[in-house]
């Protein structure tokens, strides 16, 4: 039995169907990409998964557990965290306090009220040292509004870890990014992989960065499964082939 | 360092209010600055939603009314005496305390403007109550009433509500610099992030709802016993409006803004009252005050105290570029 697994998923905007009847699983400590051109459902399916979105029918398992029905809150504290396609961070606060709130949470400090937040001097330690790991520690006074885009980007992902989840729902981590700051992230996302304590799935553009991260792949084509597969067999998928990558790796 | 500074600043601002009704017994200036203390402790709670939270509420002013018309009913119905007076207090807290829990429940779920005139009508039925009630409130026209011994010297007065102020700025100083405190910042800046990192935004809101409420009930107690009376204008929009300009002229999401602000137009009001002898157009005060509100939310949208920290910080940031430069260079 997969870690995550869903059933039939849909979800229905008035009479477009933007997740059609997705019935998938990922194990535990997999890496999964998920492509498909846009508006093949890729974030809707991502928004089910972590509850910005209930579904219309189907069902979400997590752990065995029905999940389909719980807050993104209570999903974040069961342990699937994920980050944003477009930027969502805390805009005016400083680099430092959007990952710290992340650690707090983590830390579980939800309703200390009497004591300077300054006290928990590990939830700051442990926020730094994500920020080291993203290349952001340079930055930490610096208030996220003011960050450029990549650097955004990079805090987006550093808040994501620093909940410590099991789960890692990562949309697009790239999007928007120039290229020389690409290889940064994936190196951030290698180094994750390489720990291999967390289930990854990945929402990617761009096939060739993928390839060698990716555990499977699975594809997404007008909000059905199309395929899911190892990347060589992916590669090799006629259907895919036509629908999708239109002869790009061939 | 620079906390440490901005401390001694503040006690000896505090030194010098607590010493001043010894060396300058003006009494209108006294009875002016108690005003502006209590105005302040509202314009804080009101700030706490406000500026902390990013929770717009047009009805703060029924926990206010809630404290003044609790402590008049219970001088006038009762004996003016501390036991009673200390009732009273008890009584307003567990009032605004609950009222502020059911509001936050029951709108607080509600987007911003849904729930600004859902506060909006809430307060209104607090004014109808007040006006209909007359067994107890003498409608409209309200009543006076006498306060315990201890609390009838004005000078006395001033230095309670003084000390209530700082008290409650040290509380709130405290409370927003918690950890909860933090979230409740975040909250402001992208509720559904704050969710999505596994805090669960109602209850903060409700908690910050809570705590602005009683506090607010407080002032309004010390309110009404400043006055030694008690009518509906307690209930009413101008209240609310007053701690909203308060708050955005001294400085959203600043806790010395929200003084700042109460003081600015506590004496504002008194000197343009004052002024209408020498020409008559001050005795419309209220539309010259109307432009100066314009004014300054064209202009100084952050308030002054905000204002000021931004000159402040970006002072700063401009000789970190420059360290930055130097070092690249």
């Amino acid at each position: 039995m997969g870690l995550i697994e869903t059933t039939d998923l849909t979800i229905a905007f008035g009479g477009h169907t933007a997740v059609d009847r997705v019935s998938f699983s990922v194990d535990e400590n997999h890496f999964k990409s998920i492509i498909g051109p846009n508006g093949a459902g890729k974030t809707t399916f991502f928004n089910l998964l972590s509850g910005q979105l209930t579904p219309t029918a189907g069902k979400i398992l997590y752990r065995g557990e029905d999940i389909t029905k719980l807050s993104p809150t209570l999903r974040t504290r069961k342990g699937i965290g994920r980050s944003f396609q477009i930027t969502n961070v805390f805009p005016n606060l400083t680099v430092l306090e959007n990952v710290r709130l992340a650690v707090q949470s983590q830390a579980g400090i939800r309703y200390q009220m009497l004591v300077s937040y300054k006290k928990y001097k590990q939830v700051e330690a442990k926020a730094v040292e994500w920020l080291e790991l993203v290349l952001l520690d340079n930055k930490k006074e610096t208030l996220a509004c003011n960050l450029a885009h990549g650097e955004k980007r990079k805090l987006e992902i550093a808040m994501l870890l620093a909940l410590n989840t099991d789960v890692l729902l990562l949309d697009e981590p790239t999007a928007g990014m120039s290229l020389e700051e690409v290889p940064a992230i994936l190196e951030v996302i290698r180094k994750i992989k390489e720990t291999g304590d967390r289930t990854i799935l990945l929402i990617e553009h761009k096939m060739d960065l993928i390839m060698d991260l990716s555990d499977s792949i699975m594809v997404l084509f007008n909000g059905s499964l199309l395929a899911d597969g190892t990347p060589e067999e992916i590669m090799k998928n006629e259907t895919v082939q036509s629908a999708y990558l239109g002869g790009v790796g061939g | 360092m620079i906390k440490e500074k901005k401390n001694l600043f503040y006690g000896l601002i505090a030194v010098m209010l607590l010493v001043l009704p010894f060396v300058y017994d003006s009494r209108s200036m006294i009875i002016l600055l108690t005003q502006v203390f209590i105005f302040a402790m509202f314009a804080m709670s009101y700030d706490l939603l406000l500026g902390y939270t990013g929770i717009v509420s047009f009805g703060h002013a029924m926990f206010f009314g809630i404290g003044a018309y609790t402590i008049g009913i219970f001088m006038k119905q009762f004996e003016p005496t501390v036991p009673y007076f200390l009732l009273a207090v008890l009584v307003t807290v567990v009032l605004t305390a609950i009222l502020s829990y059911i509001v936050g429940l029951l709108t607080l779920r509600l987007k911003s403007h849904f729930y600004a005139m859902l506060t909006l009508a809430f307060a209104g039925l607090f004014l109808v109550l007040a006006e209909k009630w007359r067994s107890l409130t003498y409608g409209n026209d309200g009543f006076t009433f006498r306060t315990p011994e201890v609390f009838r010297d004005r000078f006395d007065f001033y230095l309670i509500c003084l000390v209530a102020m700082i008290l409650v700025f040290v509380l709130l100083t405290r409370f927003t610099n918690s950890p909860l405190g933090r979230v409740l910042q975040a909250i402001r800046e992208n509720e559904p992030r704050a969710e999505s990192l596994g805090y669960s935004v109602i209850q903060y809101k409700i908690i910050a709802s809570v705590v602005s409420g009683v506090i607010a009930g407080l002032a309004g107690i010390l309110y009404s016993m400043s006055l030694r009376f008690v009518n509906t204008s307690v209930f009413t929009m101008d209240i609310t409006l007053d701690a909203l300009l308060m708050t955005i002229i001294g400085g959203v999401g600043t806790l010395v803004g929200a003084i700042v602000g109460a003081g600015i137009i506590e004496f504002a009001h008194h000197w343009l009252t004052q002024l209408a002898k020498v020409h008559w157009i001050f005795e419309r005060w209220i539309i010259l005050f109307g432009i100066v509100y314009i004014l300054a939310v064209m202009f100084f949208p952050k308030g002054i105290v905000g204002t000021l920290q931004n000159m402040k910080k970006r002072k700063k940031h401009t000789v970190e570029n420059k360290d930055d430069k130097n070092i690249s260079g």
